[in-house]
């Protein structure tokens, strides 16, 4: 079971080099799969976001780190359309995924989303079973084959599968808080993206259900560009391979200070202001 | 899962926002389906009835001849019913409001109380009807009289004053009442010139609104036998009566045309009281209700 | 001074702990004791206008009990609830209520149809894509076909409805079962399109999102997660609807005819059992004859059908509660 739908698709992007800063010049070549360009965002009049330009290598974690109000999941809402659906959200910028602007005129955000799977702060299953659970997004997306091997793939992926198996049929409300995150990754895994969004995934779990989820990323990682916004530092280390640090401007908008790896973001920082973030001065 | 990938997605974007537009188009056009239906009803209410009202229709009695039928009786039979079960329904409702609200302990007796209310509310007109039939109308000798009737309707709207004004109770903040308690004011004190001066606003809307509610009932009037013929005047509680919905019934139900066009004029008067209600229970709702916000 | 609007009892309080004759005065201030006293008597009033609704039920449970009972002294319950015949203002009396139960299911059958569809899809609009300011506007507009009185629906069905009918089915009936069933699912429609909304508003906004980040259509969202996890909300609002369809008397008594009979013919008149309640009303029916007592009969069956059906609707909305607290 070869589960790697990006196997399929060249991403554009090995086009354009990445070497957009130094730090993303020292990695190792990797394609850029999300590139944000100049991305601003507003909720009504108050701007929430101030021109923020990142690059989000190919099967990678990103960690978004940064004070509350930093606009971090705004931002991460911003990269799978997800503030369309707030009526006062405006967007100007660009983000490039598989080439194209997702906010151009002719990208249908519905037909994106499939592709950028989200999995949210606190766990969301819907009210039905495991099992419709995960099928849900491949039957609305005109998931062709097997259901079953679909859905029993996409839970072992989510390292559920072992623990639900016998009880599909159950309602995926009865599960505890860190199955049913399991849960949605499962459910987000079982259309295939190429991406994974994830707001603050474990902020709601205990220590013991936050390992796991922890753990579940990291292999992910194999097949999953991965772009993680949290509140937890040192979750950002565990897990991420990248690190980019937000903070709020004068005008109280997001913007991003620095992106690097994450071992130098949290060794040896370039800006001041991250420093006196991680060494906890402040935020 | 071998597959690849075109092949095992079949997203056909197309036909599916094709179908959301469709439902869309659904939702809105079931909305406006039920405008339409009430602007259909007031064009033909108004068409049939808006030359039927005149002084004379407002001020003769109802007659055999059309032409010299009116509402006379049946709108001072209203006022009268609107009065009466004011003063029943008012003071038993907030009464039993500010109990349930402030006093009730938490018991098996409050919660079988707030649950018959609660089922009270769902119980059709026509069985207060049979109620006041019963019990009014004949147990307690009261005849097809006035006080008869607003006793009915008292205990009909009655379950809607408790839940209007408990809402409007519950929305006046603890601070205010330990205020008073600070002071040295007793519960009742406390209520009295605390909770429901400032729980006023709602609980007056809440009353003009199941106030306007009865004007329009008709069923459990016709059941405890009020008439559907009155020419004179009722002058006290006691005095036999009838109403404005009960005379609109009556001339629809005869055969003539002229008939219904006298029935879609009273109809036009009934909804003009009804408009006239409601605009005041707006207005005091706009006026008294601010307080705390 | 809205206080003093609202203290036409109370005066009395304050004569009693103001009259110079009161032998207790010792200070400015009232006497504790008669304040407790008065506190106490305020109590139990306050507590007999709430039981005032207990007796309301105990009012209504004895008035149709007793003649109810009387009823079946004369007429056996069996034939009341099997008989197919209902003739009891006929020289050949008959008891059987099926015709009656028949035309009140076959009449709230109709409203159903009209006012469950239309009502839901309104409520999906309310809650899933009307603009607010869009759902501000319609909501009083709602309301307002809730507000009008069920005397004036009957006119609308029986004088604009039925007419147009006969121009469609030359064969209509003038009191007709549909016209009566359809406008009565309009009167219906505000309460299954707000209860319905209520429901679906409730469901949590991170569902709908869960949804549109896997890729669905609105049309997916709403159909296929919103609406299933409002699904108990709105099965309740339907019961309610028929419980309310089954209740109403006006529209059908105006409009649907006095004709008890066992059928299925829209276009024909049938008579319901609020109908009937009515037709007796009006005629001068003597006290403690049968044809009175069929008055409570009728009533008692209607009341239970209600009854079981409002306790139904809340059963399941306290249930469903359970799944989002």
């Amino acid at each position: 079971m070869e589960a790697n739908p990006t196997g399929t698709r060249k991403p554009d992007v090995a086009a354009s080099p990445s070497a957009n800063d130094a730090a993303q010049a020292n990695g190792p070549a990797k394609p850029d799969v999300l590139v944000t360009e100049d991305l601003k965002f507003w909720y009504g009049k108050m701007r929430a976001l101030s021109g923020i330009s990142l690059k989000i290598p190919q099967h990678e974690v990103m960690a978004i780190i940064g004070p509350s109000g930093c606009g971090k999941s705004t931002y991460l809402r911003c990269l799978n359309r997800m503030n369309d659906l707030i009526a006062s959200a405006r967007v100007e910028g660009r983000v490039i995924f598989d080439g194209e602007d997702i906010y151009a005129r002719n990208v249908d955000p519905v037909q994106m989303r499939r592709r950028i799977g989200m999995v949210f702060q606190k766990p969301n299953p819907f009210p039905k079973s495991i099992y419709d659970n995960v099928a849900y997004g491949p039957k609305v997306n005109g998931y062709r084959g097997s259901m079953d091997d679909l859905v029993e793939h996409s839970l072992r992926q989510a390292a559920l599968w072992d623990e639900v198996k016998d009880d599909l049929k159950k309602s995926g409300l009865e599960l505890s808080g860190g199955q049913q995150q399991r849960l949605c990754i499962a459910r987000a895994l079982a259309v295939e993206p190429d991406v994974i969004l994830m707001d603050e995934p474990c902020s709601a779990l205990d220590p013991i259900a936050t390992t796991r989820i922890e753990d579940l990323i990291r292999e992910l990682r194999e097949n999953y560009t991965i772009v993680i916004v949290t509140h937890n530092m040192q979750q950002a280390a565990r897990v991420s391979d990248r690190t980019a640090f937000f903070m709020v401007d004068e005008q109280s908008s997001g913007t991003l200070v620095e992106v690097d790896e994450t071992q130098r973001l949290f060794t040896a920082p370039s800006d001041q202001r991250t420093e006196d973030y991680i060494t906890g001065r402040f935020g | 899962m071998t597959q690849d990938a075109a092949t095992r997605w079949r997203p056909r974007i197309r036909r599916r926002n094709a179908i959301g537009r469709g439902f869309a188009l659904l939702t809105i056009v079931s909305t406006l389906l039920g405008i339409a239906v009430l602007i259909a009803l007031l064009i033909d209410v108004f068409g049939d009835g808006g030359a039927q009202v005149d002084g004379h229709f407002l001020t003769n009695y109802p007659s055999r001849f059309p032409e010299d039928a009116g509402l006379r009786s049946a709108l001072l039979g209203t006022l009268w019913m609107l009065v009466l079960t004011a003063i029943i329904a008012f003071p038993l409702g907030v009464g039993a409001a500010v109990y349930l609200e402030e006093y009730a302990p938490n018991n098996w007796l409050t919660r079988f109380i707030q649950l018959n209310i609660a089922n009270l509310a769902g119980v059709p007109s026509v069985v207060y009807g049979l109620l006041g039939l019963g019990l009014f109308v004949r147990w307690f000798a009261l005849g097809r009289s006035l006080i008869a009737g607003a006793m009915t309707m008292a205990l009909l709207i009655l379950p809607l004053i408790i839940v209007a004004s408990r809402e409007a109770i519950r929305a006046v903040p603890d601070s205010q009442r330990e205020a008073s308690y600070a002071l040295g004011a007793t519960r009742w004190q406390t209520v009295f010139r605390t909770v429901l001066p400032a729980a006023g606003g709602g609980i007056l809307t809440g009353t003009i609104l199941a106030l306007a509610r009865a004007i329009g009932e008709t069923a459990p009037l016709i059941t405890i036998g009020a008439l559907t013929f009155i020419a004179f005047d009722p002058t006290g509680p006691m005095d036999l009566f009838t109403v404005l919905p009960i005379q609109i019934f009556n001339w629809v139900s005869l055969p003539q045309r002229e008939f219904h066009d006298l029935a879609a004029g009273g109809i036009v008067i009934l909804l003009i009281v009804l408009l006239l209600a409601n605009s005041i229970a707006l207005f005091v709702r706009f006026r008294l209700q601010r307080r705390f916000d | 001074m809205l206080g003093a609007r609202l203290t036409g009892r109370i005066p009395v309080a304050q004569d009693v702990n103001s009259s110079p004759g009161a032998p207790e005065v010792r200070s400015q201030f009232a006497p504790r004791r008669r304040r407790a006293l008065i506190e106490r008597g305020i109590h139990v009033v306050l507590f007999i206008c709430a039981a005032a609704s207990i007796l309301t039920t105990a009012g209504i449970i004895f008035t149709l009990l007793g003649e109810t009972l009387a009823f079946f002294r004369e007429v056996p319950i069996i034939d009341f609830l099997t008989g197919t015949r209902w003739t009891p203002l006929f020289v050949s009396q008959s008891f059987g209520v099926l015709p009656l139960v028949n035309g009140t299911l076959v009449v709230a059958l109709v409203a159903i149809v009209v006012a469950v569809p239309i009502g839901l899809m309104s409520a999906i609009f309310l809650s899933e894509y009307a603009p607010a300011r869009v759902r501000a506007a319609v909501k009083p507009v709602l309301e307002v076909l809730a507000g009008i009185p069920t005397v004036v629906y009957g006119y609308f069905a029986l004088l604009f409805v039925t007419p147009i009918l006969r121009d469609i089915f030359p064969q209509t009936q003038v009191f007709n079962v549909l016209s009566a069933g359809i406008v009565m699912g309009f009167m219906i429609l505000p309460m299954m399109a707000s209860i319905s909304e209520d429901a679906l508003r409730v469901v949590p906004r991170a569902l709908r999102e869960g949804a549109f980040a896997l890729g669905a259509t609105k049309f997916q969202v709403t159909v296929r997660v919103v609406v299933p996890a409002a699904l108990s909300g709105i099965l309740a609002a339907i019961i309610l609807s028929v419980s309310r369809a089954i209740g109403e008397t006006m529209i059908v008594s105006i409009a649907a005819g006095l004709q008890p009979k066992v059928g299925f013919d829209l276009l024909s008149s049938m008579e319901t059992m609020t109908a009937y309640i009515v037709q007796v009303s009006l005629g001068d029916t003597p006290q403690d004859t049968i044809e009175y007592r069929t008055l409570f009969a009728v009533g008692t069956l209607l009341f239970l059908m209600t009854f079981v059906m409002n306790i139904l609707s809340d059963w399941i909305v306290r249930r469903y509660r359970e799944v989002y607290e």
